[in-house]
């Protein structure tokens, strides 16, 4: 083939492994390859490091999010306050831990919520030729020249009240900004599951599956499926930074989580008016941010050279 | 040509008619009530409340309300702000072209950044400068905005003390020394935009000339004895930016977010603090003035990157 510069190095031609060693699965190769990308390795580790960090942090740290202490205002780190104490003398090591939580929560529920929509519209659009298929990619067009963010700030102005009153605050908050991300990110999931489905129900397995008479239904949950997931785990990937980075810009302009759920973007928002003599305040959940936010990112690119090798022409 | 621009504009305009459905849709829907506050004021009797509900035909159907309400945004009356008592229109007139002067040269200086460095990187796949570029785009795109943003602040305004972080509109300074307290003021909120598209760019064209660096046609032009930099200027970044056009287009929703958090941090005075200010201070008509403003500027763009298209592609006719 005349231009055949591979996106990254690693991203083989999937012919190349296979016929070299025959007995070897699917998802063996796929971890063949995604070793090879040495930043997705190092992402992979780092996110391990903070994802065990914050689940298992409390059993190891034990101190309350909460516990005000006045002789300790802004001070930087030390043996009692590892990571320093904000303002009213809390301690920042234990609201990060707990700001983590709901931050890689809101992203991974977000992902679902979009991964969920966008492989329903882009299955029914890819599956159903015509008028449902154009107006369906009508709607995902449309989303797709929403502003998000404004959008996403007048929907949680207008209806924080009432899910706060509906479930409580945490709850509501999560279930509003979970739902509008979920809701705002599906497009680009749709559109790669639709296009994949334009070429595989063309397949000969699919022709096959058809011939021996398998529903529409059973053709697309069993043949096409499983086959167009490989481009979805990539997006779904980096819609997880995505959403963590709506949730954490929501909180830093005040509007996401309630002032007293210390989330990374809120701790952020509390700092910044102490910039000047408490910076390890900001510093460190930006940091925490930027350094989640970064392995999701490569683990994406590595995952889309393991799942994903299609030779740029 | 100008048939085309009409085409475009006519496919352009439901698209405006399903955003304004469905900001109206969302505005209906919310449990809110703009006369909330009202009601709840002791000093208004309820007949007067009642009256005022009936008066701006809050209880008619939702489809009458937004035919209404899109016919009076088209003749230009959107209405007042609660808040500040001034006309929505005038509002908005006077924060939009600081806006775009930000977007403006945030998106030069990402171009400025993303065109050499994806290209050079892309011409020379795998080498030391392709693997930091790539590198350093995956981190421009990963820093959060608003973490930047206070980086920025921490770094040139509280170490170095060298800009401002607060933005002025009221500087009292005449000739040369005005532009430049304006320009010190403006680098930091450019920067921030600039580096997080830079970043997001950069990988836009490396890829898109990835696409295009080996093909039969570059060689073609290689072997007829073309400059190096005749092929790589004309013949391969000219046919690698079509996709890339389109993706800028694509991210300016993108772009808009982060000017509204950049203008929030750095108190530009702009659309996307005022949405802000707005918000937290209940002001709906100003709400969903300015979040329609955004909504038609991104389909403005897509128009332009329209028609940018075609005047990179000849091949797609005007017709």
């Amino acid at each position: 083939m005349a231009g055949s510069t591979l996106a990254s190095p690693t991203a083989d031609s999937p012919l190349a492994g296979v016929a070299k060693r025959k007995h070897i699965s699917p998802t063996m190769e796929a971890w063949r390859r995604f070793r090879r990308h040495r930043m997705a390795v190092v992402g992979t580790v780092v996110l391990g490091l903070l994802v065990f960090g914050v689940v298992c942090g409390p059993l190891f740290w034990p101190v309350a999010i909460n516990e005000i202490d006045f002789s300790a205002m802004l001070e930087g780190p030390s043996s009692a306050h590892p990571l320093g104490t904000d303002d009213l003398g809390q301690d920042l090591l234990a609201r990060m831990i707990y700001g983590g939580r709901i931050s890689l929560a809101v992203g991974l529920t977000a992902m679902f919520v979009a991964v969920f929509v966008g492989v329903l519209v882009g299955a029914v659009a890819g599956i159903s030729r015509g008028s449902v298929d154009a107006a369906l990619m009508w709607v995902t067009d449309l989303f797709l020249s929403l502003p998000q963010l404004p959008l996403l700030l007048v929907v949680i102005y207008l209806f924080r009240d009432a899910l706060k009153e509906a479930v409580g605050p945490e709850i509501g908050v999560f279930i509003i900004v979970v739902g509008v991300i979920g809701i705002l990110r599906w497009m680009p999931v749709a559109r790669l599951v639709r296009a994949q489905f334009f070429s595989l129900r063309e397949k000969e397995f699919v022709e096959a599956a058809r011939a021996l008479g398998a529903s529409t239904q059973r053709q697309v949950v069993r043949h096409i499926l499983p086959n167009a997931l490989g481009p979805v785990i990539v997006a779904g990937t980096i819609d997880v930074a995505a959403a963590i980075i709506l949730e954490s810009t929501l909180s830093f302009l005040g509007l996401g989580f309630p002032p007293d759920t210390p989330t990374w973007g809120r701790l952020l928002f509390d700092a910044k008016d102490y910039l000047d003599f408490a910076p390890h305040w900001a510093l460190l959940p930006g940091a925490a941010i930027f350094l989640t936010v970064l392995s999701i990112n490569f683990i994406g690119d590595g995952l889309r050279d393991a799942l994903d090798p299609r030779r740029v022409m | 040509m100008s048939q085309y621009l009409l085409r475009r504009i006519l496919i352009a305009l439901p698209s405006l008619l399903g955003i304004s459905l469905i900001l109206f849709t969302v505005l209906a829907l919310a449990p809110g009530d703009p006369f909330g506050e009202l009601a709840q004021n002791p000093a208004v009797p309820p007949e007067v409340a009642a009256a005022l509900r009936e008066k701006f035909g809050m209880d008619d159907p939702i489809w009458e309300r937004y035919v209404k309400w899109l016919s009076q945004m088209l003749q230009g009356n959107w209405g007042f702000s609660f808040v500040s008592r001034v006309d929505v229109d005038v509002l908005i007139m006077q924060r939009l072209p600081t806006t775009l002067l930000v977007i403006g040269s945030s998106q030069i200086l990402a171009l400025i950044v993303a065109l050499p460095v994806g290209v050079y990187a892309a011409i020379r796949p795998y080498s030391l400068f392709d693997q930091v570029a790539t590198t350093l785009a995956f981190i421009g795109f990963s820093l959060p905005t608003f973490f930047t943003g206070l980086l920025l602040i921490l770094v040139f305004s509280i170490s170095l003390d060298w800009l401002p972080f607060v933005y002025q509109t009221n500087i009292d300074a005449t000739g040369f020394a005005f532009y430049w307290e304006h320009v010190k003021q403006t680098i930091m909120p450019v920067t921030v935009l600039g580096l997080f598209q830079g970043g997001v760019l950069t990988r836009f064209v490396r890829s898109a000339v990835l696409d295009v660096v080996r093909l039969d046609y570059v060689t073609t032009a290689r072997a007829k004895g073309l400059r190096e930099r005749v092929v790589i200027v004309k013949h391969i970044v000219r046919n690698a930016l079509i996709p890339v056009v389109t993706l800028i287009a694509l991210q300016m929703p993108i772009v808009f977010g982060g000017a509204v958090i950049t203008e929030q941090i750095f108190r530009v005075p702009g659309i996307g603090s005022l949405l802000i200010d707005a918000i937290l201070a209940n002001d709906t008509p100003v709400i969903m003035a300015v979040t329609f403003v955004i909504a038609c500027l991104v389909i403005l763009f897509n128009l332009i990157a329209d028609l940018l298209y075609g005047w990179l592609d000849p091949r797609i006719s005007y017709r």
